[in-house]
């Protein structure tokens, strides 16, 4: 039911595309174009507050959001597209890319105030050591999630995803990045910067995986484990709280070695047009009441240290939700790849399964 | 004068964005990174050679199932009374007004163990896995493409002058002669359009066998979408391939069709 409320959600926001192609022309001031995560705002869903409303109530300034689905295909709209974003949402790694390339413009912080709010380990972000271009919106880490009745062994790490007694039971990640760092971590590799030789040693982790495999999946995950169809998955902790959510036979695992943390920060792109606008949405957005919202939708980890004293106790205390500064510590963060090891990675990743 | 004037905007049309893409495509597939002409994406490509062979395979079984219930299934709407003929067309295309996405999902709850079908045939005592395989994205694709296949051979065998079936029985045909001789060749038109209308998408498809289908079930229009992801040139030369491979089966087609009418 919520997978098929999700398509609606997504075509209603493709309408809105629309509504921007229309705000592009003009030289109103009184707009801001977000470029988001599809389903990535609390926007009255769940008897929830909707941000885009109340921003446009506090300020006047009317949103237009528009959504993709891979930071490559935003990176691919802003560099060879004739468009004008005020605020776009690139994960750690495409947020270092894009500043080496200069696409994105430096922050006027007075603007932000509320950048204050948000605790220090958020605040220099590896991709941005100098603090100047980004503000966080949200973050996270990738764990495991398995169904009690059907995994015997209580998972300590991503080893249980190669556990025979489980063959033709478990899901991965349909995509590069996370389902390669996975098979580096059970063999030590740091996935952050990876080489070839790395992709290579885990490919054949890769292939030992396949056989024992029901599927490769992103988000079919939700029905396969919230109807318990499958045994155990590896997808981000935010989404892991939603399904246990649906299904209470479901728990889950934060791999004891450390996981991958991500995280998404705000930013405004060179072909900007309302950079003021720009930075009264991002202050907007880090508002603790807006923030606490966004979080209690998203069940990502919230930044904001005065928005997660208005959570309720059980959100504040998941350990999925706010992992804690420990096991943080432990993580890592996804570098840039060279493009050149980024298209192998995907070449090989898409051969395993083309076998 | 006139008439040149009135297809200008096809004209266009057609320029604009069918002949420019197809040229772009061209000249990615051809060059590398650094923009010089270079074979080098054909020869990743050709290390899809067996999603290729897969995927025809799975188009061409889908097109041989929808070709063998919707044929019948024609032939017994169209001597049903014409109101009811009307009913019958509006029930089979009345699933059509849904999202492709959302019926192909429709299966995937269908299928999945403890769904529907499973508690079903688990009552008289059978078990088994029926989604996450071949089989599953194949029934996936009969279940999209079968109105393509049908409302061609219908139309075809609508129009079939009565006359003819009632000259055949005139000079002495029984029924199943007159079905031989007069109806399966009056019909061929409408069979090879909907082969053509069934074959061609359905070997292009993505998504189906990624919701349907298991760890080896990937088409071709799933490997040119992730190629995409990070490498313009060989999903361009995987298109390329793609579409040269579905013109030599449209050229096929047309040889065969042409015939026929002859005939």
């Amino acid at each position: 039911m919520k997978k098929i409320l999700a398509i609606i959600l997504s075509a209603v926001m493709l309408c809105s595309t629309a509504a921007l192609f229309a705000g592009c022309g003009s030289k109103d001031a009184g707009e801001v174009n977000v470029y988001s995560w599809g389903d990535y705002f609390a926007e009255g869903q769940d008897g929830l507050m909707n941000v885009f409303d109340e921003f446009e109530k506090e300020t006047g300034i009317k949103v237009n959001c528009t959504t993709y689905e891979t930071n490559e295909d935003l990176y691919n709209m802003l560099k060879n597209s004739n468009v004008s974003y005020d605020v776009v949402i690139p994960s750690e790694y495409m947020v270092t890319k894009l500043i080496k390339e200069g696409m994105l413009e430096e922050l006027n912080y007075d603007n932000i105030p509320n950048y204050q709010l948000i605790n220090d380990r958020f605040k220099h972000l590896d991709c941005d050591p100098d603090g100047k271009y980004t503000v966080i919106y949200q973050w996270g880490v990738t764990a495991l999630v398995y169904n009690k009745t059907k995994v015997k062994n209580e998972p300590k790490n991503w080893d249980a995803l190669w556990d025979e007694s489980l063959k033709g039971d478990i899901l991965m990640f349909n995509n590069s990045r996370d389902a390669m760092a996975i098979a580096m971590q059970t063999i030590g590799i740091n996935p952050s910067n990876c080489t070839k030789e790395d992709i290579d040693k885990a490919c054949v982790k890769l292939r030992e995986q396949k056989p024992l495999l029901k599927k490769y999946v992103m988000d079919q995950v939700f029905t396969e484990m919230e109807t318990s169809q499958s045994a155990i998955a590896p997808y981000y902790a935010g989404d892991i709280a939603m399904m246990m959510e649906e299904n209470e036979d479901l728990d889950y695992c934060l791999p004891d070695y450390g996981s991958n943390l991500f995280y998404d920060a705000m930013c405004v792109p060179t072909c900007s047009k309302n950079k003021e606008n720009a930075e009264k949405f991002i202050n907007f957005m880090q508002k603790p009441e807006i923030a606490a919202e966004n979080c209690k939708y998203l069940r990502y980890g919230c930044a904001n240290d005065e928005a997660v004293k208005l959570l309720d106790k059980d959100i504040q205390e998941s350990e999925l939700t706010f992992p804690s500064d420990e096991y943080l510590d432990k993580c890592y963060v996804f570098g840039n790849l060279d493009p050149e090891v980024y298209e192998y990675m995907q070449e090989q990743f898409v051969k395993i399964q083309a076998e | 004068m006139k008439s040149k004037l009135l297809s200008l905007p096809y004209i266009v049309w057609m320029l604009v964005f069918t002949m420019i893409p197809l040229v772009m495509i061209g000249v990615t597939a051809f060059t590398d990174n650094s923009g010089c002409f270079s074979v080098d994406a054909f020869v990743s490509a050709f290390q899809y050679t067996n999603i290729f062979l897969k995927s025809l395979w799975i188009a061409l079984l889908s097109t041989v199932i929808c070709l063998l219930l919707a044929y019948p299934l024609a032939y017994i709407i169209c001597q049903m009374r014409p109101s009811t003929q009307k009913t019958v067309i509006m029930l089979m295309m009345i699933p059509m007004w849904m999202n492709f996405l959302l019926r192909i999902y429709a299966w995937v709850l269908l299928l999945q163990n403890g769904g529907p079908l499973d508690t079903l045939l688990s009552a008289i005592g059978i078990h088994g896995d029926y989604s996450n395989n071949t089989a599953a994205v194949v029934v996936g694709m009969v279940y999209e493409y079968l109105p393509f296949m049908l409302l061609p051979i219908y139309t075809v065998m609508g129009k079939i002058d009565k006359s003819l079936i009632e000259a055949a029985q005139d000079l002495g045909s029984n029924k199943a002669s007159v079905f031989r001789r007069v109806i399966l060749p009056l019909s061929i038109p409408g069979v090879i359009s909907g082969i053509t209308m069934v074959f061609v998408p359905s070997a292009s498809t993505f998504v189906v066998a990624q919701y349907l289908g298991g760890t080896d079930d990937i088409m071709i229009g799933d490997v040119i979408d992730k190629i995409f992801f990070t490498n313009n040139h060989i999903g361009a030369a995987l298109s390329l391939v793609l579409m040269v491979f579905i013109l030599l089966f449209l050229v096929l087609m047309n040889k065969f069709g042409d015939e026929e009418a002859i005939a």
